[in-house]
C-alpha cells in the first residue's frame, strides 16, 4: 500500500497540464468575452446577430460534447486540425466560458445609469470615448465578482480535458486508481484537495472583488 | 436685431403613442436667459433634452447658430439625418446640468471637471488643471478637488456639475431642474452659483425650474408650458405677476399653495 506522499506525487505530474489549461483558458475566455459581450450592445445589427448565435450556441450544449467536437469530429468532418490536444482544450473551455461570461460583461454594460451616458454626450464625448472613459471603467468593476465566480468554475472545467486524452490531475489518478483499486477513496480525496487547493486564490480574489464592487459607484 | 443663436422650428416629439411637444417655435438670443415653468408632464425637459442631442424630435427642425441639428446634407445635396460626427460638431456649443448630477463617480472632482476638455477638446493637461482648480474655486469647492462624487452632499455634486459643464465654455448652457433632487437647506448655495453665472455672462443660458422666484430674479423672460405648447410667454414680472391665461393662473396658485 502506498502512502499518501506518494501518490500525492504522482498526481502532481498532471499538475502542469491543468495549471497550463487553466491559464490559457482563463485568458483567452476573458478577452473572447470583452469582445463579444461589447459586440452585443453595438450598433451593428449583423455583428449583434452573430455574437447572439455564437453565445446560445455554445450555452446550448454541454462543453464535453464540444470538447469531443473539437478534438475528433472536426478533424474528421473538414479535414480542421487545431493543433495540440491543449489548444484544443484551452479553445473549447474558452469558448464555452467565453459565451456565459460575455453574458456578465453585457449586463455590466448595460446596469450603468443612462445619466452617464448623457452626462457624456453633453460634454461632446464620441462613442468610442463614451465607452473607453465613462461606461467600461464602471462596467468592469460590477462585472468583476462574478467574473471571479466562472474562473473557479473554469479550474474545476479543467478536469474535463482528461477526456480527450490530456495528462491532468484526474488523469493521472485515473491511471492509478485502475492498478490500486483499494486506494481509490485516497486518490479521489486527494484530487478535491488538489483542486480546492488551486481554487483558493481565485475565491480570494472573487471575495476581495465582491468588497471593491460594493465600494463602487452607482450614484454621481 | 440681433440673430438667435438657437431656434426651434414647429418642433413635435412623440414618446410611443404620446405627443409631448404639440409644435414649439422659440428663439433664443445669445446671452438670453429664459426660464421654462409648467406642470410636470408639460414637456419643458424635452425640450432642453433635443437641444442637448439626448432625445431626436419626431419633426421640426432645430438650428443652432444657423446650422440645422438634426439633420445634414449627404453628397447630393439631400437632407439626411444627422450622424454623431455632425452632432459633436454643434454641440460643442451647448452644455448641460442634470437633476440628478452625473457625476462620473469613478473620477475625482477634478478629473470630473478635466475629462471633456483634455480628450474632446484635446487641450493641455496642465492649462486644463488650472482651469478647472480656478473653476473650482469659483463654485467654492477648492477644498474638494481630490474627493470623489460620493463623498460630496448633494448641493456640493450639483456645484461640480456646474463646474465641468463650464469647463467646455459652452454658449448655451441647459438646467434641467437641477435643484429638484436637493435637500431644501441645499438648494441656495445652487440657485446663488446660478446667479452669479447669468449676472456675470454672455452665456445663454435655458432653465427647466420651480423655483419661481428665482425665475423672477435672474430671467430675460418666461415661458409657460402646458401640454406641449408654449401657452403664454414673456417678461417674468408678466408672466409671474399678472398671469393672462386661466391655466397659468391656476399652475402659479396651485404652485404657491403646494409650497
Amino acid at each position: 500500500m502506498s502512502s499518501i506522499p506518494d501518490i500525492s506525487l504522482i498526481l502532481l505530474k498532471g499538475l502542469k497540464v491543468t495549471l497550463i489549461v487553466l491559464v490559457l483558458s482563463m485568458m483567452l475566455s476573458t478577452i473572447i468575452a470583452l469582445v463579444a459581450g461589447l459586440s452585443r450592445v453595438s450598433n451593428n445589427r449583423l455583428l449583434t446577430g452573430f455574437t447572439k448565435f455564437y453565445v446560445e450556441i455554445f450555452r446550448g450544449t454541454s462543453l464535453i460534447v464540444q470538447l469531443f467536437w473539437f478534438s475528433y469530429a472536426l478533424p474528421g468532418l473538414f479535414n480542421i486540425h487545431l493543433g495540440s490536444d491543449i489548444w484544443v482544450a484551452v479553445l473549447a473551455i474558452s469558448l464555452n466560458y467565453g459565451a456565459y461570461m460575455s453574458e456578465i460583461v453585457r449586463g455590466a454594460i448595460l446596469s450603468v445609469p443612462p445619466g452617464q451616458t448623457e452626462a457624456s454626450i453633453a460634454l461632446n464625448l464620441s462613442r468610442f470615448q463614451r465607452m473607453r472613459h465613462i461606461i467600461i471603467p464602471q462596467a468592469i468593476r460590477m462585472m468583476l465578482p462574478e467574473y471571479g465566480n466562472y474562473l473557479i468554475q473554469i479550474l474545476k472545467a479543467t478536469s474535463l480535458v482528461s477526456l480527450i486524452g490530456l495528462t491532468d490531475f484526474l488523469y493521472y489518478g485515473n491511471i492509478y486508481r485502475s492498478t490500486h483499486l483499494t486506494e481509490a477513496p485516497t486518490v479521489y480525496i486527494l484530487i478535491l484537495i488538489f483542486y480546492f487547493l488551486l481554487a483558493l486564490p481565485l475565491i480570494g480574489f472573487t471575495r476581495k472583488m465582491e468588497k471593491v464592487a460594493k465600494k463602487g459607484v452607482v450614484h454621481g | 436685431m440681433e440673430e438667435p443663436i438657437v431656434q426651434y422650428k414647429d418642433i413635435h416629439k412623440s414618446f410611443g403613442d404620446v405627443e409631448v411637444l404639440k409644435g414649439i417655435d422659440l428663439d433664443i438670443l445669445p446671452g438670453e436667459k429664459v426660464a421654462l415653468i409648467g406642470p410636470s408632464g408639460s414637456g419643458k425637459t424635452t425640450i432642453i433634452r433635443l437641444l442637448m442631442t439626448l432625445e431626436q424630435p419626431t419633426s421640426g427642425i432645430i438650428e443652432v447658430n444657423g446650422r440645422n441639428l438634426w439633420q445634414m446634407t449627404d453628397k447630393k445635396g439631400e437632407y439626411i439625418e444627422a450622424d454623431d460626427k455632425h452632432l459633436r460638431s454643434i454641440r460643442g456649443d451647448i452644455g448641460m446640468v442634470f437633476q440628478h448630477f452625473n457625476l462620473f463617480p469613478h473620477m475625482t472632482i477634478l478629473e470630473n471637471c478635466m475629462l471633456a476638455p483634455t480628450i474632446v477638446s484635446k487641450k493641455d493637461k496642465n492649462e486644463v488643471r488650472k482651469t478647472a482648480l480656478e473653476m473650482l474655486d469659483k463654485v467654492g469647492l477648492s477644498d474638494k478637488v481630490e474627493l470623489y462624487p460620493n463623498q460630496l452632499s448633494g448641493g456640493q455634486k450639483q456645484r461640480v456639475a456646474m463646474a465641468r459643464a463650464l469647463m467646455m465654455r459652452p454658449k448655451v448652457m441647459l438646467f434641467d431642474e437641477v435643484t429638484s433632487a436637493l435637500d431644501p437647506e441645499l438648494v441656495g448655495e445652487v440657485l446663488e452659483v446660478i446667479r452669479d453665472l447669468a449676472k456675470a455672462g454672455d452665456m445663454a443660458m435655458i432653465l427647466v425650474t420651480h423655483e419661481m422666484d428665482f425665475a423672477l430674479d435672474i430671467a430675460d423672460r418666461v415661458l409657460f408650458l402646458n401640454e406641449g405648447v408654449i401657452e403664454e410667454q414673456g417678461d417674468p414680472r408678466e408672466i409671474l405677476v399678472t398671469p393672462k391665461s386661466a391655466r397659468l393662473k391656476d399652475f402659479l396658485v396651485r404652485f404657491t399653495t403646494n409650497r
